[in-house]
């Protein structure tokens, strides 16, 4: 520092000359360095622009493999939907319309016995009057004939006349009686067919029903397949729902899993010995662990061989023997190992009373080794749990199928936003270094105000003499 | 792939490496002589308590000291503990009746040899060699040698703890305290020069840090 300002006998004068002489070799570097500048912040946002358009095409490629895969599973889960669906109408078919003959001969019985009945119950018209004939008999006689026996004979007509009413009133209600009887034996007929028919309309709105919800799965199928946009959001978001509802149904079964390892890893130090370490952890809890994964392995192998979950491809292709034969094999290990997990909950609370009366006993509390006459309502409760809880973890395989499977999509989703924010920032970063680029060389110009300014002055007043020269000329 | 197997074997072989040795050994001198023999009730406490503290794998084993303590006669009841807890619940049941029925039927000594006592525990802790060796004394530290026993034997308590409990002032301590101050500092220094730990605890309500 005094070297420079010693060039001169006075500081002042030589920091001035020092100045001066900065700028002006500022000044005559001055297009070079503004070209090294822009040449920079060109680089720097070439180099920025090209690495966002690089990540922006791997989120692309990205999320068109995330597209194809979320695709393909919404259309395997669909075609599983339509199956069942199909599987059920064949069901519904089979159990209703393979008895359909029985059904029509029913009817056609029915019906004919109704047919026979109704012929029968017609109403039989009343013979006509006899004694209309009698009357005009009676009318056609002669007044000089004489009309003197005629009182006896409208008498005995009257006679007759009410002795056949009353044998036609007889005779009708009779028949009438029988009609009625006829009528009430149809009525059991008549209810039989319109429950029969009551039955085949039910099964044919359930048919209907099916069909319907088969015509809107098949729409959604088709969408799936034609990978319309509106097929794979509904996909995304029914991928992301079904990750955190199996998300959480995990987190519950490992709760019942971490109660099952404390049912049995006490109970375990008496078969592997409570103090052998393995790998620095005690042997009786890796024993305890090792059969709860053993049984939540036997419960995956035994949901994939009834064909609930889809892990496990080779599982699924066996044939019906050898799968229905795994389906028992997997179900008496799991059966077996529930029984050890309810032995070794038995056993559990026995070493804790055992436990606890040798802990009375050291502290020389008699009172506190009393049983209680309770006490095997928690003993059958840890043996149920211990025996039911294995069970429970089989259906374990149900959420970790639908966990797997949207993982892949909810991680896909993950890794494009992530490439999305990385691409915006790189992006970002090559705009502010071309931005920085422009402001670096007006900061650099900052300090040569004044020669600018001088060159301005001389640009312009070139520029005038110029023009005048210009304008004597012509 | 080599790689990755080598890794796999590598931490298959640590798991299987032998763990340093974390049980406890725990050998208890019971003063029976003269008046002290009436302190033997806390001693009783104390082993329980001690039970109490102990776990699978541990030793523990209670000797008197009387005229000639330096002898495997002289352990009251000693066990190794089981692995399994049912049976170690039941040594333990098993260890607190000989004790108790020790302390009942106790008669005095009329010698003290505190020095064979620690001698046959070295001897005892060093055969069973556990992961931490504990002496815990129960007397007044006061030794009272029959004539031709000789205790002036430098003892080798590198990696023991002594603990010293229920130090009693006797009557002539209450005349000249320097006397009982005395007999701690001399134990203390025998033991530290021997390379153990030394400890006293008198206030029998507080066994807390005791194991």
């Amino acid at each position: 520092m005094n070297f420079m300002l010693g060039i001169t006998p006075w500081p002042v004068a030589s920091a001035l000359l020092w100045i001066i002489l900065v700028i002006s070799a500022l000044y005559l570097a001055r297009a070079t360095a503004h070209k090294a500048i822009r040449a920079m912040a060109a680089a720097l946002h070439q180099s920025f622009r090209s690495a966002s358009r690089a990540v922006a095409k791997s989120e692309r490629n990205l999320a068109a493999r995330n597209r194809d895969v979320l695709l393909a599973a919404g259309r395997e889960a669909k075609e599983r939907i339509i199956e069942r669906e199909f599987d059920r109408i064949n069901d519904t078919v089979r159990k209703d319309l393979s008895n359909y003959s029985a059904l029509h001969r029913a009817l056609s019985e029915s019906i004919d016995r109704i047919e026979k009945d109704h012929q029968q119950a017609v109403d039989v018209p009343p013979d006509p009057p006899g004694w209309v004939k009698a009357v005009e008999a009676v009318a056609k006689i002669e007044t000089r004939e004489g009309r003197g026996g005629i009182g006896s004979v409208l008498s005995d007509i009257h006679k007759s006349l009410v002795k056949a009413h009353k044998e036609a009133m007889q005779a009708y209600q009779v028949a009438s009686g029988e009609r009625h009887k006829l009528l009430r034996k149809m009525r059991p007929d008549w209810r039989k067919i319109q429950q029969t028919l009551t039955r085949v309309g039910k099964n044919v709105d359930s048919l209907l029903s099916r069909s319907v919800t088969i015509d809107r799965h098949m729409q959604e199928y088709e969408d799936i397949v034609r990978g319309h946009d509106r097929a794979v959001s509904a996909l995304s978001s029914s991928s992301l729902v079904n990750f955190f509802i199996s998300a959480f149904v995990l987190v519950v079964a490992i709760g019942g899993a971490t109660i099952n390892f404390s049912l049995i890893a006490r109970p375990m130090a008496e078969m592997v010995g409570g103090t052998s370490l393995l790998g620095g952890y005690r042997t009786a809890d890796i024993a305890a662990l090792v059969i709860i994964m053993v049984e939540i392995s036997m419960g995956l192998f035994l949901m994939e061989s009834l064909r609930i979950t889809r892990l496990f491809p080779v599982i699924g292709a066996l044939p019906d023997k050898t799968r229905v034969r795994m389906v028992w094999i997997t179900f008496t290990i799991l059966f077996l190992l529930a029984s050890v997990e309810a032995g070794l909950a038995y056993m559990r609370e026995v070493l804790l009373h055992d436990e606890l009366a040798t802990s009375a006993l050291l502290r020389g509390d008699d009172t506190a080794t009393a049983t209680t006459q309770y006490l095997w309502i928690t003993t059958a409760a840890q043996m149920g749990l211990g025996f039911i809880l294995p069970f429970a973890l089989t259906f374990v395989a149900i959420p970790l199928e639908t966990f797997v499977h949207s993982l892949r999509t909810v991680v896909g989703l993950i890794a494009i936003s992530f490439l999305r924010v990385v691409s915006l920032l790189l992006r970002l970063l090559g705009s502010a270094f071309r931005y920085l680029g422009a402001l670096v060389e007006q900061i650099y110009d900052l300090p040569l105000f004044v020669p600018l300014w001088l060159e301005e002055r001389m640009t312009r007043n070139a520029a005038a003499e110029s023009g005048l020269t210009k304008e004597a000329r012509s | 792939m080599r790689t990755i197997l080598s890794i796999v074997l590598l931490s298959l072989l640590a798991s299987c490496a032998p763990e340093a040795q974390r049980n406890t050994g725990v050998y208890m001198l019971l003063d029976t002589s003269g008046t002290y023999r009436e302190e033997l009730n806390k001693a009783e406490q104390i082993i329980r308590y001690t039970l109490s503290r102990l776990d699978a794998t541990d030793t523990f084993a209670v000797a008197r000291i009387d005229t000639g303590s330096f002898s495997e006669k002289d352990i009251i009841a000693k066990s190794s503990f089981d692995d399994r807890p049912s049976a170690i619940n039941r040594q333990k049941r098993l260890f607190a009746q000989q004790v108790s029925e020790f302390v009942g039927s106790v008669r005095s000594s009329p010698y003290t040899d505190i020095t064979g006592g620690v001698l046959q525990a070295i001897e005892y802790l060093n055969e069973k060699n556990p992961g931490n060796k504990t002496i815990l004394i129960f007397s007044d530290l006061k030794e009272d040698l029959d004539a031709g026993y000789v205790r002036d034997i430098d003892f080798e308590l590198d990696g023991f703890e002594v603990i010293a409990l229920n130090v009693t002032k006797l009557r002539t301590d209450n005349v000249d305290p320097r006397e009982y101050m005395g007999r701690l500092e001399t134990w203390q220094s025998r033991v530290e020069k021997a390379g153990g730990q030394w400890r006293v605890i008198n206030d029998l309500d507080g066994l807390d840090g005791l194991l």
